[in-house]
């Protein structure tokens, strides 16, 4: 057995109850080679020391029920559903936190095994609130589908007949309706341990335990990022998106409404999910057609905001740098993305102190509200007041950010809407749409001409990518692909947690137009090195933020991104349930299998963005009517929170 | 306290005696001795102590803990406090013994919170025994053999009792038990090697030591070795503490007490089982009928239905709630008790109740949800004539004494 210190306790937040504790593989005698053999249901099998028995099974081809088990989170073992019969214990195991450490024998369906699954069905059908067909997870419910499995017919132990709970409608982004909650605590888990936010706690005991907040406020008062991750690992309804469809239709049921929708990368990378699809098979251009079915008058793209982004806050950091290099003067480096609004909540409530490094430009979703009410506005000779921008984004976080009192730089509510992948998934079906049959059509003019740059943001690293594709072509005056081949900067692609990539400025050009009023020359950049660092889930912002303020690498760069959502927007809380690292990954090649058959993949090389500042934007990037209408400002909340609605 | 108490061999074991013996032996040896006296878990799970010892001292790790088990939590149990109040000494031995055995340098003592009366005296004895450096660095000149003990207070949750629930509220954590495998003895309190013995397991501990495993090991029965600690309560003319032999049939216990003419005895508390008068010749020990040490006597008059319906009670406040046959099935054996005291319970749906009641002893994640069924099975299968058939006045009182006589 190995040396244990006293600072082996794990890194996970969560209590060592809601964790099947790690087993030491190299103590055993039994094992040769780290590996063990088992026998489930008289079918051997060796695995590594440790593997559970579920994960066994399931390498075996054997179906064990799970309810409280995700892959992506902390195994808890406390449903039971997924209970076997192991030889030689008196009690049944739960399969997902049963470590195997030597030669075990396993049963998965005897009788005690399948009448105690069906019995614990029974007992959550027996507190479970609700009627199937009046719920968002109808035929997307994991205790549902249970339920058919065990040939469920009648409610054994009773049925609630009166709710327990009233329905937390008080966050803009994710609602919360406790009398569908199975106490399967995968909410708790991926707020405390994959997002280390720690919201969502369990409170109550026996029966009258429940997922609760602190001192039970509501989650609209409370330090919720609005991430929604939890609504996508909910098995049930008792979570979801606070859904603003039945507005959307009333909008465009009105005819003197002109009703815009932008649509962000992700949801097209991912909507196909909800019909049924294989994930990662892109719909982009079958979605534009719908979304013109569904009575949309304008079908944007959100990749020209990003182009946008990409521009400003490239802007702002060379401004940043200029400052820090040149002039020396203070200023807060390294420059922090600004587009995650999941994100954007975690450092206003958990460092506010590390504001100031926070890009000040827009989202692209706001952004976009902002250039609709305004420079379109101008242009089709429209009047804002009857414009309704609709956002379809993969987020739970967007709903709050476009509620946000700051966000009417227009003059209006920048952004009057944000639609999840799921409603849109909806509100298509609804409108008698065939969305993988629909023919294929373009984004409207003049916001459709998409960019790969744009494209890649839905991924963890595409902000970064984006940036660094043009950053290079316009301070180094070569061609990105002279660096990278086919302009992939692979360094910042991937799904570790955590990545960080240098890139020397051997050499600069000359100072592109779009930038000559800003500085002189890129002298002062030359034989520098761009060090830049990516992250994705706010557990892994907080390891980044926590290494900057300790002085560690993180701290030398001069730009990061960061990304609430595990696997960046294409992992968000408002896409398809359900959600696992495979379906990431097959959403995240969707994304760059779109960017590579881009015909522009710069920002700095979309037409539309070019056009918007020379005849709209005319004082530049970062310039006065740019800072008015793309740029913000952000409130340091803290975690202490004072009376209702200071949130 | 002026519980009553027979003679407990407690009060005659020569304090330190056991110590001084120990530490002049090896620390397998202290193990051996233990494992020979045959000393098993005086909780109630009868785990033998010494196999759990040599687990802990088989872990490698530059920290390990003994923990003190003193959350007496189980319903009509009561003899960890009578230990506690007039034998602490007995007690901190126990866990200086242990610590040497498994080569702990920290122990705990997780006492009950109702018990904090008793704090003043543990730490009065803790600060003698540092005075007389048997505890601190280098105990009794024995070089490297360093311990000191702490006192934490538990909260009122029954759960905690559980090794594992209470080791995540020592943690700071709700009290939950946790998955195992792994066990304590190998990832425990912060996540090191940590042995959790019960108050009266580490008393005999020092007994054992000071007067030799052959003295334990000749008393009881062959699976069940030594002298046992009883809770006694209820319908009997002497309740109090008991030392007895294990082995003692339920007879002979109720002789001893002035409870002759019992109906029935829970034995073990809530989470033990009810033996009926016709199976009192059976014997309290681990092969027979396992026990903590809390035997509750009920007389003729008792409503059995009543007392099912009392520790389900129980168990509906003190389920931590994690996980489901826990959390809701006590929750349905008690509305079955309540359909049951209305008559309105059917057969069918008893013996669903019963085969619910199966699948918690087995499907639940610790020890409390799988022994929580216990009372109301064994009642429901002893008493079915007194529990069936009510019916209910026409004041709406429970028509106890008016069932059918089917």
């Amino acid at each position: 057995m190995t040396q244990k210190a006293a600072s082996t306790k794990s890194a996970s937040r969560a209590p060592a109850s809601q964790r099947a504790l790690a087993i030491d593989a190299s103590s055993d005698s039994q094992t040769i080679g780290g590996l063990v053999s088992v026998t489930i249901d008289g079918r051997e099998l060796k695995v590594p020391m440790g593997t559970s028995i579920l994960e066994a099974a399931r390498q075996l081809g054997i179906h064990i029920p799970t309810l409280c088990h995700h892959e992506d989170l902390c195994v808890a073992g406390v449903c039971r559903v997924c209970v076997v019969e192991v030889e030689g214990q008196r009690t049944l195991q739960a399969s997902c936190a049963y470590p195997i450490t030597s030669p075990i024998r396993v049963n998965t369906h005897t009788r005690a095994v399948r009448q105690a699954r069906r019995h614990v069905i029974d007992l959550l059908l027996s507190t479970h609130y609700g009627d199937c067909y009046a719920c968002v997870r109808n035929n997307n419910c994991e205790l549902q589908s249970l339920a058919k499995e065990y040939g469920v017919d009648f409610f054994r132990f009773g049925h609630p007949k009166e709710p327990r709970y009233s329905t937390d409608q008080s966050s803009h982004s994710v609602i919360r309706d406790m009398n569908k909650c199975v106490l399967c605590r995968r909410c708790v888990r991926t707020c405390i341990d994959l997002q280390e936010v720690g919201v969502l706690e369990a409170t109550g005991r026996s029966a009258e335990t429940k997922i609760s907040t602190f001192m039970d406020r509501p989650l609209g008062e409370v330090i919720c990022i609005n991430c929604g991750q939890c609504i996508n690992r909910c098995p049930t309804g008792a979570l979801r998106a606070n859904d603003p469809t039945d507005e959307v239709w009333a909008a465009i049921d009105d005819p003197t409404k002109h009703v815009v929708i932008q649509t962000a990368p992700s949801p097209r990378a991912g909507i196909a999910e909800c019909f049924g699809m294989e994930p990662g098979t892109p719909l982009t251009l079958e979605m534009n057609t719908a979304l013109r079915r569904c009575g949309f008058d304008k079908v944007f793209d959100t990749n020209f905001t990003a182009d946008l982004t990409i521009i400003e806050e490239g802007t702002e950091l060379i401004l940043r740098l200029y400052k820090a290099l040149v002039k020396k003067e203070a200023t807060a480096l390294p420059q922090f993305t600004s587009c995650s609004p999941g994100w954007i909540k975690y450092i206003e409530h958990f460092y506010p102190e590390m504001l100031p490094h926070v890009s000040s430009a827009k989202s692209p979703q706001q952004m976009f509200g902002a250039i609709i009410k305004t420079y379109y506005a101008q242009i089709n000779n429209l009047n804002p007041e009857n414009i309704v921008t609709v956002a379809l984004m993969p987020c739970s976080a967007k709903k709050f950010e476009c509620n946000r009192p700051e966000m009417c730089d227009s003059g209006y509510k920048d952004v009057d809407y944000g639609l999840t992948t799921r409603e849109l998934a909806k509100m298509i079906s609804e409108a008698g749409i065939d969305l993988p049959k629909m023919p294929k059509s373009d984004f409207d003019d003049p916001f459709g001409k998409e960019t790969g740059s744009g494209v890649i943001f839905g991924a963890t690293g595409g902000v970064m990518e984006a940036a660094i594709r043009t950053v290079v072509e316009l301070v180094c005056g070569i061609k990105i692909e002279n660096l990278f081949d086919h302009a992939d900067v692979i360094p910042v692609r991937g799904f570790d947690g955590v990545k960080y990539a240098e890139l020397p400025i051997a050499k600069v050009g000359p100072v592109p137009a779009i930038l000559a009023h800003l500085v002189p020359d890129w002298k002062w950049l030359e034989g520098a090195t761009l060090k830049v660092g990516i992250c994705h889930g706010t557990a892994n912002a907080k390891k980044v933020l926590e290494d900057i303020k300790a002085g560690g690498k993180f701290s030398e760069c001069h730009f990061i991104e960061f990304m609430a959502c595990p696997g960046g927007c294409l992992g968000g809380g408002g896409q398809p349930i359900p959600t696992s690292p495979s379906i990431r990954a097959a959403r995240a090649k969707a994304i760059y299998s779109e960017d590579s058959r881009s015909e522009v993949r710069k920002s700095h090389e979309n037409p539309a963005v070019l056009e918007i500042y020379s005849n709209f934007l005319k004082d530049g990037p970062c310039g006065h009517l740019s800072h008015k209408l793309l740029h913000t400002h952000y409130t340091p909340r803290g975690k202490y929170i004072g009376s209702a609605g200071g949130i | 306290m002026t519980t009553k108490t027979n003679t407990l061999t407690f009060g005659s074991v020569e304090p330190g005696l056991g110590l001084k013996k120990a530490v002049a032996m090896s620390r397998a040896d202290v193990i051996g001795e233990v494992g020979a006296s045959g000393l098993k878990g005086r909780g109630g799970a009868g785990f033998p102590t010494s196999v759990k010892w040599n687990l802990a001292a088989a872990a490698v790790s530059d920290r390990k803990y003994v923990v003190c088990n003193a959350d007496e939590g189980e319903p009509g149990t009561f003899k960890d406090r009578v230990i506690l109040s007039d034998y602490i000494d007995l007690v901190l031995e126990g866990m200086t013994i242990a610590a040497y055995a498994i080569g702990a340098s920290h122990g705990i003592i997780y006492l009950r919170g109702e018990y904090a009366y008793l704090l003043d005296g543990i730490l009065q004895a803790l600060a003698d025994r540092r005075e007389k450096g048997l505890l601190g660095a280098s105990i009794l000149g024995k070089d490297g053999f360093d311990l000191d003990i702490e006192v934490r207070l538990g909260c009122g949750a029954y759960v905690c009792g559980e090794e594992t629930a209470l080791i995540e509220s020592l943690e700071g954590q709700r009290g939950e038990p946790r998955n195992r495998p792994p066990f304590p003895v190998d990832t425990g309190y912060m996540g090191l090697p940590t042995i959790v013995n019960n108050v009266e397991t580490l008393a005999w501990v020092a007994c054992i030591m000071a007067k030799g495993a052959a003295w334990f090991k000749g008393i009881g029965t062959e699976k069940s070795a030594g002298l046992k600690i009883f809770s006694v309560s209820g319908d009997c003319a002497r309740p109090g503490v008991y030392e007895f032999p294990l082995g003692i049939t339920v007879a002979q216990l109720l002789a001893e007490v002035g409870g002759e003419g019992a109906k029935a005895v829970q034995v073990g508390g809530a989470s033990g089982r009810c033996i009926p008068a016709v199976e009192f010749g059976r014997a309290l020990a681990f092969e027979d009928v396992p026990t903590g040490g809390s035997i509750i006597v009920f007389s003729e008059k008792r409503d059995m239905l009543e007392v099912a319906k009392n520790f389900l009670e129980f168990f509906v406040e003190e389920s931590c709630g994690q996980c489901t046959p826990c959390r809701e099935g006590n929750a349905k054996l008690l509305e079955g008790v309540a359909l049951l005291e209305k008559g309105r319970c059917s057969m069918k749906y008893l013996k669903e109740l019963c085969a619910l009641g199966e699948t918690m002893q087995l499907a639940s994640k610790c020890g409390l949800g799988q022994s929580s069924p216990n009372a109301f099975l064994s009642i429901v299968a002893h008493f079915k004539n007194e529990i069936v058939g009510r019916t209910v006045r026409s004041n709406g009182h429970n028509g106890h004494g008016e069932r059918s006589q089917s």
